[in-house]
């Protein structure tokens, strides 16, 4: 039981880092339609100029390694990158390709993930690189002493993040103008632009809270697994959850990733040695597709009305 | 001048029905069978034959039947390479575990079996739609070649999982030569590319098309959608698998399953909507725009800035071109590259008089 406990955390905090994935996928679809397939590889351009930030500022201006300045002042060029990086999409990749059919968008942003994969490996190098949050991947020493249940400071410090991030873009769709602007544009682009709604303003605002979201996700990934190519396949991780949630729906990506999660550390715990291992790879796929049989628009999306 | 219709009278209904109903187009189609089939390997080199042509005819087969699946149908997968690989397998195993097993008869039960696989796997499409079942198809894509990693059997226990492809003979004559396995798969990709373009232009075809423009109104008229759906998922992944089959057979030699992964079927994607999604020509530009692609990438880019840049950043910069040539030209030419040869034909109609 405690087994069983312990792996079902663990599955729940590893599924929170997928959400974290989902989210920004979830803005940019809800926004604008499109189905992003770069945000994997916006998440690891996003911890690659962090931690790229990290080593250049100390090495070339003198500043003091490893201080908080540092780290803050990294935390803002790399999010200043992904704005520009957002902007730059919207100008160059979107706006041309307005009205075309989503598979269309679709195949545009996977040209646009080798693009971004190709320039954050040119810019600052294939290496692997570490990255210190200064939280310890450790067991939390009372849970383990009284209950004998490993629980990770570090997933927990995820966790953490992940609702903080959930409350803040709450409170920013919910409580400001632009908020409410993007509401409007992600209800209905038509009505939002004929009521005065500069569509291509929010469109720029979305993929930089999503460049947001993917520095945040970049940053406790990295730091969970260093900051490396394999970054990039975050995005497959989060497919499956955002399925599972509904493409439209930010507490679809939270539920959905905590679902997928569990589900799949338990799979891989119990069912995974009988059928030889290494399931993790289709098991969530799979499990979607199952939800996806009795609700075909995920758990949380907008139940899709046919019309003749 | 010399492309032009005028006189050319159809008298019959068979006439009408023609595939290519314009004179020139049959000529035109004529001399290039005559010219991939007979002449190129005559002429053609064995780096050509070995890696370009062949592996863009067999590209255009597999981009063939997603083009079946997704342009006219539909449904959008992002499963074909592994549809390949099951192609591929099965065709190793009729093979090695069947005694004197013909390999034309291979070929067709290894695309029989992709079918059936697909049309298991196409089964969610019945109601799940648009991006939902896009990645439901991945499901496909990680299960099935997560399958033939994990149960030995299919590559015949070999303890890497890779397999080597027998050497192929018909009726005797062994297909070992480059020019003879290129001979080989262009007949078979030639002779699936035709019923292909039949098949969409029939009542079957038609069907998908309904279906792919609005499959509730396809439903109310009376097609039954069931069958419309998995039909087109069945024909498409029995391409693949023929396709997938002419891969470790005629073009690879030695697969393993890993080979067919998620970028195979990406890259396959890229070839018809570069292509041209719903057409079956827009399938072979496509193969040949992707498959081409990267290897001129590979010669130009150290010829124009040498050695200087290093391995990896000639690598990244190869990447960031041909990430960019895609938005570029999804942007110029959202309908590919068919479309572009459709409006060169109506120019030449006019041409050199425009009035």
């Amino acid at each position: 039981m405690q087994f069983f406990i312990e792996v079902l955390i663990g599955g729940l905090l590893s599924g929170v880092m997928y959400a974290l994935v989902a989210l920004g996928f979830v803005l940019i679809y809800k926004a604008s339609g499109v189905f992003n397939f770069a945000q994997g590889a916006m998440v690891f351009f996003a911890a690659l100029s962090f931690v790229g930030f990290q080593e250049v500022l100390p090495a070339r201006f003198g500043m003091e390694a490893g201080s908080a300045a540092v780290f803050w002042l990294s935390f803002l060029l790399a999010f200043a990158t992904m704005v520009v990086l957002g902007i730059a999409t919207e100008r160059i990749v979107l706006r041309p390709l307005v009205n075309q059919p989503p598979i269309t968008l679709f195949m545009a942003t996977i040209g646009l993930t080798y693009v971004v994969e190709g320039l954050a490996q040119m810019t600052w190098g294939a290496n692997v690189r570490g990255l210190e949050l200064g939280i310890m991947d450790e067991p939390i020493a009372w849970l383990m002493d009284d209950y004998g249940i490993g629980v990770s400071k570090f997933d927990l410090f995820a966790a953490g993040v992940a609702a903080s991030l959930v409350a803040l873009l709450a409170l920013l769709f919910q409580y400001t103008k632009v908020g409410r602007a993007l509401r409007a544009v992600a209800d209905d682009h038509q009505a939002a632009l004929s009521i005065g709604i500069p569509l291509q303003t929010i469109w720029r605002v979305v993929w930089a809270v999503a460049g947001f979201v993917a520095l945040v996700a970049g940053m406790i990934w990295g730091a969970r697994n260093g900051v490396q190519f394999a970054l990039t396949f975050t995005a497959l991780k989060a497919l499956p959850v955002l399925i599972l949630g509904g493409f439209t729906s930010v507490p679809g990506a939270i539920v959905g990733g905590l679902i997928i999660g569990a589900s799949e550390k338990l799979a891989e715990v119990y069912v995974g040695p009988l059928v030889g291992g290494g399931i993790e790879g289709w098991f969530p796929y799979m499990l979607a597709l199952a939800f996806l049989l009795v609700r075909p628009e995920g758990l949380f999306g907008e139940r899709h009305i046919d019309r003749v | 001048m010399l492309y032009r219709e005028a006189g050319q009278f159809r008298t019959s209904y068979a006439e009408d029905g023609r595939i290519f109903p314009i004179r020139q187009d049959r000529v035109g189609f004529a001399l290039l069978v005559l010219v991939f089939g007979v002449a190129v390997p005559l002429l053609a080199n064995e780096y050509w034959l070995k890696a370009i042509l062949t592996p863009v005819l067999i590209f255009s087969l597999a981009a063939i039947g997603l083009n079946i699946l997704t342009g006219y149908a539909g449904q959008l997968s992002l499963g074909s390479a592994a549809f390949m690989a099951v192609g591929a397998f099965a065709a190793y195993n009729f093979i090695l575990r069947v005694d004197g097993m013909p390999f034309l008869l291979a070929l067709a039960l290894a695309g029989l079996a992709a079918a059936l696989v697909g049309v298991l796997f196409g089964l969610p499409s019945l109601r799940i739609k648009g991006f939902y079942l896009a990645v439901a198809t991945l499901a496909a894509q990680f299960f099935i070649v997560w399958v033939l990693v994990k149960f030995p059997w299919f590559s015949n226990h070999s303890s890497s999982g890779v397999v080597t492809a027998q050497e192929v003979s018909i009726l005797g004559y062994r297909f070992a030569s480059p020019e003879a396995k290129y001979v080989l798969t262009f007949a078979v990709v030639a002779v699936l590319a035709l019923a292909a373009k039949n098949l969409v232009r029939s009542a079957t075809g038609r069907a998908w098309m309904a279906v792919r423009d609005m499959d509730v109104a396809a439903q109310v008229i009376g097609f039954r959608l069931m069958r419309t759906k998995l039909l087109a998922f069945a024909v498409s992944s029995f391409y693949c698998g023929v396709a997938g089959a002419l891969y470790a057979y005629t073009y690879i030699g030695t697969v393993e399953p890993e080979g067919f992964n998620l970028d195979l079927s990406f890259k396959i994607l890229f070839m018809i909507i570069i292509g041209g999604v719903g057409s079956i020509m827009g399938a072979f530009l496509g193969a040949a725009f992707i498959v081409l692609l990267p290897i001129l990438l590979d010669n130009l880019v150290p010829a124009l800035f040498g050695d200087a840049l290093g391995a990896g950043f000639a690598s990244n910069l190869q990447l960031i071109i041909f990430g960019g040539l895609i938005i570029f030209f999804l942007i110029v030419e959202p309908h590919g590259l068919a479309r572009l040869w459709q409006i060169a034909k109506e120019k030449l109609r006019l041409w050199p008089f425009p009035h």
